[in-house]
C-alpha cells in the first residue's frame, strides 16, 4: 500500500473513533458540558491533559527547535514541564476543592468583584483564541503534506470534527477524545524515535541511546567540523540570563493558562488532582525526554547524509526529492563544484534544513515502512485536535458561563445555560477555522504574549487567593493591571514597534516572569493598606486548605 | 461594577484555626518549599546557572549540565509530583482530613 493509501486509512480510523467517542459520551447538563461531571479518573485525566498541552507545535516543531537552539533548546524542555510541579503542588488541589466552573469563576468569587471577573473572562478568551488558529493551521498543514488536500479544505474538515465531539460532549466529550488523541500521538511519536535509535546507536529507547552512546560527541564533532558551534555548550544562541527567564516565564504561563487549569476540576477529589498531574507530566515527560534525543539523531543522520556528498549520489537518495518539493530542504550547489557543502553562513551554505523537517521526515530518512509515515500524520492531527478541543471550551465557558449566565441572566435554566454553550462552542470552531485558512501574520508572535499574559496575570492572584488570606480585591486588581500592564507594553513595544530590550535585555518570551514579579509585589503592597477581605471569603480561603468535602462526582 | 456580594458559605465542622489545623497548614507549606528548592536545583541551578562549570563534568557520554537540562530536570520534575502526592496522603490522615 502507498504512503497515501495508509494515510487515508489510519487519519479515516482514527476520526471515526474520535467521533464515535464523543457520540457515546454526549451531555444532557452543563457540569458534564463544563467539567465532565468531576467523574473523570486521575490517570485518565492525566493523559487528556497530556493530549490537551502537547499541541501540534510540540509535536511537529519542537525538536525540529531543539535540534537548532542546542543546548539552549532546554528553555523548552524545561519551561514545558517545570510548570506542572507549580500546578501540581500550588494550585490545582486547591481549586478543585473550590469546585466551580471555570479560572474567571476562582478570580471573581475569590475577590468579591465582578471586574476582576470580567477582565479574568478576556484574558482567558484571547489567550486561547491566539493559541486555537495555530491548531488549526496545524490540522491544514498536516492535511496538505500528507494527503495533498488544500490547507483550507484541511481546515473544513478539522473544524467539523471538533465541532463535533465538542458541541455533543463538552468536556465529557473532550477528555474521552482527548485520552485517545494521547494514545495515537504518543504511539506516533515514539515508533520513528524507536527505529533511528537503534539504526544510528544500536540501543532502541531514545532516553538511554542519547545518553549513553557516543552520539553527541559525533554530533559535536560533526558541528565542530563544519565551524559550526558545540551541540551541547550552553548560551550560544541566547544569553544565560535570557535562557534563565524564558524558562521561569514558560513554567508559570503554563502554570497559568487556563485550558490546563480547567482539567483539575473534571477529577473526583482533591487527592485525585495531586495525582492527576504526575499523570499528566509523566505522560508529557515522556514525549518531552524523546525529542531531545530526537533533535540530535536527526541532526546527525541528515548532516551525514548529505553533507560532502556529489549532487548525482544525493539526488538518488529517495527522500531528498520529495522533501525539497515541500521546500523545507534546500539543497543548491552554489560554487557549481559537483559537492554539496553545509557551512555556518546561510550565504553560502549549499544545504538548507527547516526545522519542521526534523520530526516528518525522520521516518522516511530512516527507512521506515509507509505505515509508520502515515501514523505520523494521524499523530499531528491528534496532537493539533486534543489542543484546540481543549481550547474551544475555555472560549465557551468564559462567554456562556462566566459572563452569560454569571453577569446578564443569572436566571437561566439548565437547558438555556446548555444551549447557549454549545452555540458559543460553534462560534468559536467557525471563527477558529476562518483564522486558520486566514491566519493573521502575527500568529507567532502572539504566541509569546499568551504565555505573557498568563504568568503575569493569572498565575500570581491565583497563588496569592490561596497562600495568603489577607489579599484583598484592591490588591489583586491592581496587581493584575500592573502585571498585564508592563507585560503588554513590553511585548507590543519589542514585538511590533522595534522597541530596543531595555530592561536588561530580557527578550518578549521572557518578560512574563518579570511581569509576574511585578503582580506579586503590587499586589502584597496594596492589600496590606486597604481593607482586610470580608470574613466569608476569609473562610472560604481557609476551606479551599483542607482537602476533605471537595463533593465528588456531580448526581444529577 | 457591584461587588458579588454571595451568601456565605455554611460553616465546616473543621476548625481551621485550631492547633491542628494550623499544624498540617504549616507541614504542607513545609513540604511544598522542600519540594520546590529540588525543582530549582535540578533546573534553574544545574542546568543555567551552573551550565558552564557543570559542562566540563561528564554524566556518560554527554555533559552534566546537558543532561540535566535535556534529561534530568524532566525526570526530576515527575518524581516531585508522586511524592507529594504520596507525602499529603499521609498528612491528610494523620490530621483526618482526607476525603
Amino acid at each position: 500500500m502507498s504512503v497515501e493509501a495508509w494515510t487515508y486509512l489510519l487519519v479515516g480510523l482514527t476520526f471515526a473513533g474520535y467521533i464515535y467517542i464523543g457520540y457515546a459520551s454526549r451531555v444532557k447538563e452543563t457540569s458534564g458540558f463544563y467539567v465532565a461531571g468531576r467523574g473523570v479518573p486521575a490517570i485518565a485525566n492525566g493523559a487528556a491533559t497530556a493530549a490537551d498541552w502537547m499541541s501540534a507545535a510540540s509535536f511537529i516543531s519542537m525538536a525540529g527547535l531543539i535540534s537548532f537552539l542546542g543546548y539552549d533548546g532546554a528553555i523548552y524542555l524545561m519551561g514545558w514541564t517545570g510548570g506542572y510541579v507549580l500546578l501540581a503542588l500550588l494550585l490545582a488541589p486547591y481549586l478543585r476543592k473550590f469546585g466551580k466552573y471555570t479560572v474567571p469563576d476562582f478570580v471573581g468569587d475569590r475577590y468579591y468583584s465582578n471586574v476582576a471577573r470580567v477582565v479574568a473572562a478576556i484574558a482567558a478568551m484571547f489567550v486561547s483564541f491566539t493559541y486555537v488558529a495555530g491548531q488549526m493551521r496545524g490540522v491544514g498543514i498536516v492535511f496538505s503534506r500528507f494527503l495533498g488536500l488544500s490547507i483550507e479544505w484541511g481546515v473544513v474538515v478539522g473544524v467539523l470534527i471538533v465541532a463535533f465531539f465538542a458541541v455533543l460532549g463538552g468536556m465529557k466529550g473532550i477528555t474521552w477524545t482527548q485520552v485517545a488523541q494521547y494514545t495515537v500521538l504518543i504511539i506516533a511519536y515514539l515508533v520513528p524515535a524507536v527505529a533511528i535509535a537503534v539504526i544510528l546507536t544500536d540501543i532502541p529507547i531514545p532516553q538511554l541511546a542519547l545518553t549513553f552512546s557516543d552520539i553527541t560527541s559525533r554530533l559535536n564533532q560533526i558541528q565542530t567540523d563544519l565551524g559550526l558551534t558545540n551541540y551541547t555548550q550552553p548560551f550560544t544562541n541566547l544569553s544565560g540570563l535570557n535562557v534563565f527567564m524564558v524558562t521561569m516565564s514558560l513554567m508559570i504561563g503554563t502554570a497559568g493558562l487556563p485550558h490546563v487549569i480547567i482539567r483539575f476540576y473534571t477529577v473526583r477529589s482533591v487527592r485525585a488532582a495531586r495525582y492527576s498531574a504526575g499523570w499528566a507530566l509523566l505522560f508529557i515527560a515522556i514525549l518531552y525526554t524523546t525529542a531531545p534525543a530526537i533533535a540530535v539523531f536527526a541532526k546527525y543522520n541528515l548532516i551525514d547524509e548529505l553533507q560532502g556528498k556529489s549532487v548525482e549520489e544525493v539526488n538518488e537518495i529517495e527522500w531528498v526529492d520529495s522533501w525539497s518539493e515541500t521546500g523545507l530542504l534546500g539543497l543548491e550547489d552554489k560554487n557549481t563544484d559537483g559537492v554539496l557543502e553545509m557551512t555556518a553562513d546561510p550565504e553560502t551554505s549549499e544545504i538548507t534544513i527547516d526545522r519542521d523537517i526534523i520530526v516528518l521526515s525522520t521516518p522516511e530518512v530512516a527507512g521506515l515502512p509507509a505505515i509508520v509515515i502515515a501514523l505520523v500524520a494521524a499523530g499531528g492531527l491528534a496532537a493539533a485536535l486534543s489542543t484546540a478541543a481543549g481550547l474551544l471550551l475555555v472560549i465557551s465557558s468564559s462567554l456562556s458561563h462566566d459572563i452569560y449566565y454569571k453577569l446578564i441572566h443569572p436566571a437561566a435554566s439548565e437547558g438555556e445555560r446548555l444551549l447557549v454553550g454549545r452555540l458559543v462552542i460553534l462560534g468559536a470552531v467557525i471563527v477558529a477555522g476562518y483564522f486558520g485558512i486566514n491566519p493573521p501574520g502575527f500568529v507567532a508572535e502572539v504566541v509569546a504574549f499568551a504565555f505573557g499574559l498568563a504568568a503575569a496575570s493569572f498565575f500570581p492572584i491565583i497563588i496569592l487567593g490561596i497562600f495568603d488570606k489577607r489579599m484583598n480585591r484592591e490588591g489583586a486588581i491592581a496587581g493584575m493591571v500592573v502585571g498585564l500592564g508592563f507585560t503588554t507594553f513590553y511585548i507590543v513595544g519589542a514585538q511590533f514597534f522595534d522597541m530596543s530590550l531595555w530592561f536588561f535585555d530580557i527578550n518578549a518570551q521572557g518578560i512574563g516572569t518579570v511581569g509576574a514579579a511585578m503582580n506579586f509585589i503590587v499586589a502584597f503592597v496594596v492589600s496590606r493598606v486597604t481593607p482586610a477581605p470580608p470574613l466569608h471569603i476569609q473562610e472560604m480561603v481557609e476551606g479551599v486548605r483542607v482537602p476533605r468535602g471537595a463533593g465528588g462526582a456531580d448526581v444529577h | 461594577m457591584e461587588p458579588d456580594l454571595q451568601t456565605p458559605p455554611e460553616r465546616a465542622a473543621y476548625d481551621y484555626n485550631s492547633p491542628a489545623g494550623k499544624a498540617y497548614w504549616r507541614k504542607n507549606i513545609t513540604l511544598i518549599i522542600g519540594l520546590l528548592v529540588v525543582w530549582a536545583l535540578v533546573s534553574f541551578v544545574a542546568g543555567i546557572l551552573l551550565a558552564e562549570p557543570l559542562a566540563d563534568i561528564n554524566f556518560f557520554s554527554v555533559p552534566l549540565s546537558f543532561w540535566f537540562a535535556h534529561q534530568g530536570s524532566i525526570v526530576v520534575f515527575v518524581i516531585l509530583i508522586f511524592v507529594y502526592a504520596r507525602w499529603m496522603d499521609r498528612i491528610d490522615k494523620e490530621f483526618d482530613v482526607h476525603e
